[in-house]
Order: structure tokens, then C-alpha cells, then sequence
């Protein structure tokens, strides 16, 4: 085509290589590109737009570590229509890609700060690659907390990397579920009942928060009440989005497209919207 | 419209009507707008097909009809080049809207009359087309002669010309235009304050009158429809009964409906007021934010063909001074 643009509603063919079962509801899918060319460079936060060949389309984040360009991880939980149809693919199967798309978590601008990374169910995936990056480069940064909800034990997202990273004397990661269940021995109760006590010093803190918006909400007023400044508080957002580029309109948030503005955003500057309700 | 023919427009009306004279172009804006050329309401994007198991996607020739637009209006000029923003001014570029967009022929039809639901004055985008034509005729019509004054807007437009009887333009005639126009303006059926729009949306979300215009408003689209700004879209998939093929088809969609705003457990906007805010602060306010400009051109048309009349002129002075419309009680104070 003579076109100099490449067409940003058009997807890429990748291939399913591998799949991983991570609770009884969420899967974690590894793509590989079908052309050979297995690159590709993300930031961590940034989604992809998945298609399910005769089913739809919808945004995954992306849940993989960005220093490994190769492989590319998302980790999805089955509720509708497309992600049960991609709950339904097997090793081999086609899926067309994408992306990479929107903004990322500030991890660069949060050198020499501590990081709190405060994560709420599924919310873990969309924060794993900053912890990946935080992690790679863990002389970089003061403290690193990280304090993740989940609704039951079973349902804690990547069970053997948070007890891996429980085990580092170099992170804080503290758990909590909504109700515990036999053996079940941690903490019970809200994720934001652990931010009055998680080792960070608030006023040279970023904190990254990504979960259902009523867990962001009160996530922000407990960082708040300990003297975190709103402007160095990083929240990811979703909303319907059918193209990712901002034509559709699907993702409009106040003045703000989801898909091109976010999906992360620092608090100060959504403050206003994000305390209303149907915006 | 043929000769002899206008119409008449007001909140919810558009009738037909016959004029006493040998006008052209003696009409408003009707229902459509040159968007169902640009951006047009179904469009397939891709095709998906299964062969031995592996999805294949394969792509439409690219197929971009050169279009000749007679009789744009200033306000739908302007509607153009806000889409000509949206969609080819990000780092992404609609390539479908670019190509038709490049290769139309635009000619303006200043306006002479103003219609019912008009405000273009209010919003700078007319009576009078300023840039951004081909060629812009103002029609006139005095006793002893029926002309039009041309204003040639580029290359391509100049070369028309030269295939069409013409002479030179006299000073007294470009006057007449001139005065035409300005009558025009004069005439508006509607008038939109404009100052301080921006933070007036903003600062009104929890306005009252936002449950008052829910009550009327049907959700029924056909705003968002006629307008010539209105741009979003939703993508669908089709597919053929043995699934081996599956087709991607973008087709307008509006933000009056709920499923509009859905995301796993509900839609954000549920409520009509929610959407009504949403549309009327998305024009007016947070488009300034987005793309430089305000979202509406003052083209009345989502006045005219909203089927209960519901007015966006009259929604955004009873949200700045308050003032209930209609008998209902509305608190005056701002409850932000
Ligand atoms: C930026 C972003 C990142 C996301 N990252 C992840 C992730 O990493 N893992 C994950 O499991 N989910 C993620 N989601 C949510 C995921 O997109 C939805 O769960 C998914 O769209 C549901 O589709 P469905 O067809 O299965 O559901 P249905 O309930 O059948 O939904 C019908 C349609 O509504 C829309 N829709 C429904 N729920 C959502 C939603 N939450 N967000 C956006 N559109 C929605 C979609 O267009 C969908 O096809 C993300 C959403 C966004 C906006
Ligand atoms: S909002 Fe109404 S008046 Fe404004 S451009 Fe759209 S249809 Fe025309
Ligand atoms: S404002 Fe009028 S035209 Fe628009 S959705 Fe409501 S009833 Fe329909
Ligand atoms: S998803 Fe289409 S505009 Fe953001």
C-alpha cells in the first residue's frame, strides 16, 4: 500500500505458545508473533488490543517483564464473552494483537523515591511489569512495598512469584484477603488497612494503585491521610474502548481518553473526575 | 431543494414551505451532513479468515472515492475541520478519513438566510466561510438579477472557473454579498454565550438541571446522528455461518445509550442525566481540552430533529443562570 501510516485498527497475527492457569478464573497467555519477528518493546502499564477471531476485541494490559522483549504476557480473567473465548484457546491457536498502547507507571521519575505499589485482584497484573522493572534495578529506588488484596487465598494472582518476592529482604510485600478459608493464616481485611503501617517514608514516596475504582478510592485517602501528595499518586484506569486511539469515543473520561491519555494517570490532574460519579 | 421550496425550523420541527422566489440555495441544513461521506456510518474495516487452523487477516482494497461537496455551509466547514483534528492530527491517523478528506472538492454556499435553530454567530463558525474551500458562492437575488459572488479558495477552484461564464466581481456587487451575509447573521434563531464555557460545564456536574433535561431527553441518538461533529463509533464483529470468516465493521454509535459506557459489571453512565451531561459538557467543554477548539459548530440540527425539542442554547443558560425553563422548581444554587 502506498499509505506511509500503518493502520492503527488493524491487528497483528500472534500464536498462543503457551498457557497458564492462575486461579479458576484467570489464565495468563504467552504470544508469540507469527512473522518471526518476536520483538516487542513496551513500557510498563501500557495494554494491548486482543482479538478473538470471530468473537471481539477488547484492551489487556500487558502483565510481562518489559526488559524481555520476546515473549508477550497477558494475564486475563474470564468474565464475558471475548475473554471466555480466549479462556477457550489452546497452544497454537491464533489471536491478533494490538499495541502496545497508552501511558505508562512513572517508573523512571521514581528513582530515589520509595514505591509503593498497592494492587486489588486482578489489579496485580497491569502492576507486575513496574514491579519486574523496579526489581531489575532495585538500587535505584528507596523502600519498595508492595500491599495486594485479593477476595480469597485462592484467588491471590501469581502465588509463587509473591511468595518469591516475600522471601527478598529487599521488598515489603505484605497480602490480605477479603475472607480467609482453611489454611488461610495472613492478614484478613481491606488492602488499605496495611498503608498506616507499610514501612515508606510519605513524603519522598510514589505510589502506583490499581484495582476496582472503589479500592483506588480509599487507597488514595489512607496515602493522603499519611502525607502522600497527590501528585506523586499513579492510578490506572478502565473503561469501554473499542479502538484504543481515540476515535471511537468509547473511553471518555472528562477531558480525558483512557486509551491515549491513560490508562495510568497521576491523581492531582483526574482529581476532579475521579471523586464524581458517572463521568 | 428545489427552486421555490425552504423550510423552517424551530425545537423538534422541520417543515417544508414554499418561497416566492428563484432561490437556489434558499434553505437551511437539513438532517444529513457531508460527515456520512468523511467519516461514513458503516465502514467494513478488515476481514479475518480461518485457513488450516491459522487466522489470516486480509485487507479491503483500498477503495477512496473522490468527492465534490455543492453547497457546504460555513458551520459544516467548520464541522469538517474538527473532524479533520480527531482524526488525523494524533499520532494515530484514521487512514480511510485522511485519503477522502485529501481529495475533496469543497464548494461553500455562504449563507444568506439564517434558519430557526441557527447560531453559527455565537460559535465564530459562520454565516460567512472565511477558509478551507475550494470555492464559496454567495448567492444573491435582486430585482433586475439573479448571481452569484465567488470567492476562489485555492488552485483546483480557480481552474473551475475558468470553465464557467464569469466576469469580474464589481465592488458594489462584492458589497451585496457582503451585506447578505451580514444579514444572516443578524438573523440567528438561536445565541449561544460562549464565555467561560469551559469551566461552566465543569463547575456545573452536579447541576440539577441535569435530572430536569433526563426527564424529557428519549435517548434516542438522533442528536448525536445529525451532528456533524459527533464521531464516535463502535466496532462490531460479523461473522458467516460456517466461521470461517469474520469481518470487522466500524458503524456510528452514541454516547445516549448505555451500553455506550459498559465495562464488566455495569454501565458507568447509567443514568440519562450522566449521558445528557456527558454529551453536552463532551461539545461544549472537555473538546476545548481535547482537541483546541469547541465541539459544536452552531448547526442547530440536534435541536431541530430532537423529537422532543430539547434545546442545548436553552440548557446551557439554565445552567448559568439557573433558570428552570419550564415549570419545574429548580433550585438556583450550585450544588459543586
Ligand atoms: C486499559 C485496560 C486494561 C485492562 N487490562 C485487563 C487485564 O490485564 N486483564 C483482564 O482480565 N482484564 C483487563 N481489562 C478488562 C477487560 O478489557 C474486560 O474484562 C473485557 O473487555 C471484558 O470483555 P468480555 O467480552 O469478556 O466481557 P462482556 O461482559 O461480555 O463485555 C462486553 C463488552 O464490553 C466491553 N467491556 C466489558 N468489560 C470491560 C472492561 N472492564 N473494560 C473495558 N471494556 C469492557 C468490551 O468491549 C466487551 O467486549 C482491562 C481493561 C482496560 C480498559
Ligand atoms: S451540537 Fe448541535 S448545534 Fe452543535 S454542531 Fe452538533 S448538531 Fe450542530
Ligand atoms: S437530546 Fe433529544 S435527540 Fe438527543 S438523545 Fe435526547 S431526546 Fe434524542
Ligand atoms: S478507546 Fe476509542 S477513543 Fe479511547
Amino acid at each position: 500500500m502506498s499509505t506511509a501510516v500503518v493502520d492503527p485498527m488493524r491487528s497483528v497475527v500472534y500464536e498462543v505458545q503457551r498457557i497458564r492457569k492462575e486461579t479458576s478464573d484467570t489464565f495468563t497467555l504467552e504470544l508469540h508473533s507469527t512473522n518471526g519477528s518476536n520483538d516487542f518493546p513496551f513500557a510498563a502499564g501500557q495494554f494491548n488490543m486482543l482479538y478473538v477471531f470471530g468473537v471481539g476485541e477488547i484492551p489487556i494490559s500487558i502483565s510481562g517483564d518489559p526488559s524481555k522483549h520476546r515473549s508477550l504476557i497477558h494475564t486475563t480473567r474470564a468474565v464475558g464473552l471475548v475473554t471466555g473465548a480466549m479462556r477457550q484457546l489452546k497452544r497454537g491457536d491464533s489471536i491478533g494483537v494490538r499495541g502496545p498502547f497508552g501511558s505508562h507507571w512513572p517508573v523512571e521519575h521514581a528513582t530515589g523515591y520509595d514505591v509503593v505499589i498497592v494492587a486489588g485482584g486482578l489489579g496485580l497484573a497491569p502492576v507486575r511489569p513496574a514491579l519486574y522493572h523496579i526489581l531489575h534495578h532495585r538500587e535505584k529506588y528507596g523502600n519498595v512495598v508492595l500491599l495486594y488484596g485479593s477476595r480469597t487465598p485462592n484467588d491471590i494472582l501469581f502465588r509463587r512469584e509473591v511468595e518469591k518476592w516475600r522471601a527478598r529482604l529487599d521488598v515489603d510485600v505484605h497480602v490480605t484477603v477479603d475472607r480467609a478459608i482453611h489454611p488461610w493464616r495472613g492478614n484478613v481485611g481491606v488492602v488499605t488497612r496495611m498503608i498506616p503501617k507499610a514501612p515508606f517514608d510519605p513524603l519522598n514516596t510514589v505510589a502506583f494503585i490499581c484495582g476496582p475504582e472503589i479500592m483506588m478510592r480509599f487507597t488514595v485517602l489512607e496515602l493522603q491521610k499519611r502525607g502522600v501528595t497527590t501528585d506523586k499518586i499513579f492510578i490506572s484506569m478502565e473503561r469501554n474502548m473499542k479502538c484504543a486511539v481515540g476515535f471511537c469515543g468509547h473511553c471518555q473520561w472528562g477531558p480525558n481518553f483512557v486509551c491515549k491519555d491513560g490508562p495510568v494517570f497521576d491523581y492531582a490532574s483526574v482529581k476532579h473526575f475521579f471523586e464524581k460519579r458517572e463521568i | 431543494m428545489p427552486i421555490g421550496w425552504t423550510d423552517e425550523q424551530d425545537g423538534g420541527t422541520y417543515r417544508l414551505k414554499e418561497r416566492d422566489d428563484e432561490a437556489l440555495f434558499g434553505y437551511q441544513v437539513g438532517p444529513h451532513s457531508w460527515k456520512k461521506y468523511l467519516h461514513p456510518p458503516r465502514r467494513r474495516l478488515w476481514q479475518a479468515e480461518m485457513r488450516d487452523n491459522h487466522m489470516v487477516i486480509v485487507d479491503d482494497e483500498p477503495d477512496y472515492p473522490r468527492y465534490a461537496f455543492f453547497g457546504v455551509r460555513s458551520c459544516e466547514l467548520n464541522a469538517i475541520t474538527i473532524q479533520d483534528t480527531v482524526f488525523t492530527s494524533g499520532p494515530y491517523v484514521d487512514i480511510g478519513y485522511r485519503e477522502r478528506r485529501k481529495q475533496a472538492f469543497i464548494v461553500v454556499v455562504n449563507c444568506v438566510e439564517a434558519g430557526g435553530t441557527c447560531f453559527c454567530a455565537s460559535m465564530n463558525t459562520g454565516p460567512q466561510a472565511e477558509q478551507g474551500f475550494d470555492l464559496a458562492l454567495t448567492e444573491l437575488l435582486d430585482p433586475n438579477q439573479h448571481y452569484f459572488v465567488v470567492d476562489i479558495g485555492s488552485k483546483a477552484g480557480a481552474a473551475i472557473i475558468k470553465q464557467v461564464p464569469h466576469q469580474q466581481a464589481q465592488e458594489q456587487e462584492h458589497m451585496a454579498a457582503q451585506q447578505a451575509v451580514a444579514q444572516a447573521a443578524r438573523q440567528m434563531g438561536r445565541t449561544l454565550d460562549t464565555r467561560d464555557i469551559k469551566m461552566l460545564l465543569y463547575n456545573k456536574y452536579e447541576h440539577p438541571r441535569w435530572d430536569e433535561v433526563a426527564r424529557r431527553c428519549l435517548s434516542c441518538t438522533n442528536c448525536t446522528l445529525v451532528c456533524p461533529t459527533c464521531f464516535c463509533v463502535s466496532i462490531e464483529e460479523q461473522t458467516d455461518l460456517n466461521g470461517q470468516t469474520a469481518e470487522r465493521w466500524q458503524r456510528w454509535d452514541s454516547c445516549f445509550t448505555a451500553d455506550f459506557s459498559y465495562i464488566h459489571g455495569g454501565s458507568v453512565r447509567s443514568s440519562a442525566s450522566s449521558r445528557y451531561r456527558q454529551w453536552l459538557t463532551h461539545k461544549l467543554a472537555s473538546w476545548i481540552d481535547q482537541f483546541g477548539t469547541s465541539g459544536c459548530v452552531g448547526c442547530g440540527r440536534c435541536i431541530t430533529w430532537c423529537p422532543v425539542g430539547i434545546d442545548l442554547t436553552e440548557e446551557v443558560r439554565a445552567l448559568r443562570d439557573g433558570e428552570p425553563r419550564i415549570g419545574v422548581a429548580i433550585p438556583t444554587l450550585d450544588a459543586v
